[in-house]
């Protein structure tokens, strides 16, 4: 697999904080599907205990985006760095090659990943969801397993449902489910699609709270895919508008979602808000 | 003829013969195959009219014919019949068969397409105060047999290539052809290759047609 | 000797065959579920050196007839050196054979298990083997239980064609005997039936397995009784509603 490699070179300061080396870090970053251009050359940096909000119309690349982050797919060209290691490539001699799906395994698991469907494995129960990839990912034994999986669903308002499996919880539990599953790797950094468009109205309030208070007690980077705009102002340092396939306007919430520049985005939040 | 290898002109040499196999089995194929489809759908319809008796021994029969291998039902109208008073050549002996045999696969091909239409059509067709008799030949079976008819092409195939068990009954079709050709030279290397070269021919360029018009057929809806 | 005496003498006979048939189904089941999942793993990996191959033994398989395939084994091969005993013959190709067919329910079952699960399962950073074994192949099972219990029928009735390769199976002990009566109805009446029943019986263990896999995967079905309702209204059977 051959991927052109930006000359830069080594790490690279978050542009908007700079609040040190980026913890998860895009270079001119492309992914096609077919002959469709999804995404075109992204630029994308994200600080130790940033979060990030991302915005833009359906069909804009945002989920891809996020696949990219933790290597479901590969991008046809550009690098993707996680905590200063790359994603797809091994150094060898200060030039970069294709590495192996073990490498690609290892670097991926400071990233963690909550669904816009949740994705729960139906015929495990809440606690087997959250306890398996401690076992047989990091190796925990099993009864410590245990014990953090129940712990971390404790966390966020479960601890009453452990044995249940995920048909027989409401989708707001599933998706409770889901980010304590994501965070038991103890990732570096969060990725979050759209976490509550999937759910009836009356649910979105349990999940938001949930991801709003991890933002507030970890200091994990965090991008996050929202079309809840009061809930980005909340808890964003940064926000950034995509729009086919590339970013088109970047900064504070305060300018963003309230003042935005480009005409675009007005139209973009004025269209969600009339929703 | 050297006995190691493949020998071309011994391989040619059998075509004739064997064409005139593959004529006869498509022939039954055919006639089957038409044969299968009739009765299939009559199996079908008596089976879901939930007439007493009746619409039970349709769906024995089916279960029956299912559940037992074509060669004991071949057997069985072959040996069995005529000492009932039923006496019928061994070609349309086989062509019964495949037909029985078939009909009740097309039956349940039948029975999935007229399940699978949306409830929505019989709500409309009722609230438009149709007759009931009309709704199925108007509105349902229609569709129903449309919507099945790449099934039952594919069923054809199947059937094509069933018909190599008429060769246990004395009917030249191309198996029976290719094991005469190959007894008479001692040697079953190039005719029965052939016989499987043509049967692969035949029903693998039917099965691309059929999925390619069930392509063309997808994108026009 | 009349009719009835003759098919009580050879009915211990006949019914020796039950037992050759299940024996052919069973070998043949063993060699075709394997074959199955090689092929359509092969199938389905993105490797062009597996995925070729494997398609061309199921195109090779399902293209031609079975029993020409099972005669081109019995009768070619010794010509290449290499004699099979009928059974192994029979068992190679019965397998081999719906293996290639039940290849395909078993890709349809697996690409059945929704994107996600796969994707989630990555996320978290499982083995390909754990991926495979504990996310996918439990929620992939449930759906290919029905087709593959419709597939162990499909072998039994199968199995009837070795009786051409001369192994003495129920066809083929029936075949004979019938061969010297004046009247073989009562003969084949018996092992239609046989089979009739053989094939219930399978039936029914296929809706056990079912029970069992959908009870593990946290659904419960009845054994008897049909699975989906039917969609068409009462009223269009004839029925008031
Ligand atoms: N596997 C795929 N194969 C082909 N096209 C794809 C695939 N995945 C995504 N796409 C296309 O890529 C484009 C971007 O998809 P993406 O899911 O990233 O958009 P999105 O911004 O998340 O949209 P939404 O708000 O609807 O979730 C869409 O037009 C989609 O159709
Ligand atoms: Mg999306």
């Amino acid at each position: 697999m051959q991927s052109r490699i930006d000359p830069s070179g080594s790490q690279t300061l978050s542009p908007a904080t700079g609040m040190g080396p980026a913890l998860l870090s895009m270079r001119n970053v492309s992914k096609s599907y077919g002959d469709r251009k999804i995404l075109d050359g992204i630029d994308l940096d994200v600080a130790p205990g940033e979060k990030v909000a991302l915005i833009g119309p359906s069909g804009s690349g945002k989920t891809t985006i996020l696949r990219l982050a933790i290597g479901l797919v590969e991008p046809e060209e550009g690098t993707i760095r996680i905590d200063g290691r790359y994603l797809w490539h091994e150094e060898d001699g200060g030039r970069l090659r294709r590495a192996s799906n073990k490498h690609t395994r290892q670097v991926r698991r400071s990233v963690g990943i909550v669904f816009q469907q949740f994705n729960l494995f139906p015929h495990m129960s809440a606690l087997e969801n959250v306890r398996e990839p401690l076992v047989h990912t990091i190796g925990l034994p099993r009864p410590e397993a245990e014990k953090r999986a129940a712990g971390l669903l404790a966390k966020v308002g479960l601890a009453d449902h452990l044995t249940k499996r995920p048909a027989q919880l409401s989708g707001g539990q599933q998706q409770r489910v889901a980010i304590a599953r994501s965070m038991a790797l103890q990732p570096r950094v969060m990725l979050f699609d759209e976490v509550t468009s999937a759910l009836d109205p009356e649910l979105v309030g349990e999940v938001l709270k949930v991801v709003r208070d991890l933002a507030h007690e970890t200091d994990m980077s965090m991008l996050i895919v929202t079309h809840e705009i009061s809930f980005a102002i909340d808890i964003a340092d940064r926000v950034l508008m995509f729009d086919t396939g590339k970013i088109i306007e970047e900064g504070p919430p305060s300018q963003v979602l309230k003042a935005p520049q480009e005409p675009r985005t007005r139209q973009f939040l004025r269209a969600i808000l009339e929703r | 003829m050297n006995s190691f290898g493949w020998d071309w002109s011994y391989a040619i040499s059998t075509l004739p013969d064997l064409f005139s196999g593959l004529k006869l089995t498509i022939i039954a194929t055919f006639f089957g195959s038409i044969l299968a489809v009739l009765i299939g759908l009559v199996l079908c319809l008596v089976r879901m009219a939930q007439i007493p008796v009746l619409s039970g021994l349709a769906s024995f029969w089916i279960q029956l014919i299912r559940g037992t291998p074509l060669l004991i039902q071949l057997y069985f109208i072959f040996y069995v019949l005529p000492g009932w008073g039923l006496s019928l050549a061994a070609f349309a002996t086989g062509v019964l068969a495949l037909g029985m045999y078939y009909a009740a696969y097309a039956a349940e091909i039948f029975r999935a397409g007229i399940e699978e239409i949306a409830p929505g059509q019989w709500e409309a067709s009722l609230t438009l105060g149709m007759p009931i008799p009309r709704v199925w030949t108007g509105v349902i079976l229609p569709q129903a047999i449309v919507a099945v008819i790449p099934v039952l092409a594919n069923m054809v195939i199947a059937m094509f290539k069933e018909t190599a068990l008429l060769s246990s009954i004395t009917i030249m079709e191309l198996l029976a052809q290719g094991k005469s050709v190959g007894s008479i030279h001692f040697r079953y290397v190039e005719p029965l290759t052939m016989v499987g070269v043509l049967y692969f021919i035949v029903s693998y360029t039917a099965a691309r047609m059929i999925r390619r018009l069930e392509g063309r057929h997808a994108i026009q809806n | 000797m009349d009719d009835f005496a003759a098919f009580q003498a050879y009915l211990p006979f006949i019914l020796k065959g039950i037992p050759v048939t299940l024996l052919v189904a069973f070998l043949a089941m063993c060699v075709a579920i394997p074959v199955a999942f090689i092929l359509a793993l092969g199938r389905m990996s993105p490797s062009r050196s597996l995925n070729m191959p494997a398609g061309f033994v199921i195109e090779l398989f399902r293209g031609s007839s079975s029993l020409v395939q099972l005669f081109w084994v019995f009768y070619v091969l010794p010509f290449f050196g290499l004699e099979l005993p009928p059974l192994a013959a029979g068992v190679f190709v019965l397998g081999v054979n719906s293996g290639s067919y039940m290849s395909e329910i078993i890709r349809a079952g697996l690409n059945a298990v929704p994107a996600g699960q796969r994707e989630a399962a990555l996320a978290l950073g499982f083995s390909p083997q754990y991926r495979f074994f504990r996310i996918i192949l439990p929620q992939a099972l449930p759906l290919m239980i029905p087709p593959f219990s419709n597939s162990m029928i499909t072998m039994l009735k199968f199995t009837s064609l070795v009786s051409l390769v001369t192994i003495q199976d129920l066809t083929f002990r029936a075949n004979m005997v019938a061969s010297s009566m004046g009247d073989s109805s009562s003969i084949y009446i018996l092992v239609i039936l046989v089979y009739f029943g053989l094939s219930l019986l399978l039936a029914l263990l296929g809706r056990f397995l079912e029970a069992i896999v959908n009870k593990r995967a946290g659904r419960s079905i009845s054994l008897f009784g049909s699975a989906n309702p039917s969609r068409i209204p009462p009223w269009a059977l004839g029925r008031s509603g």
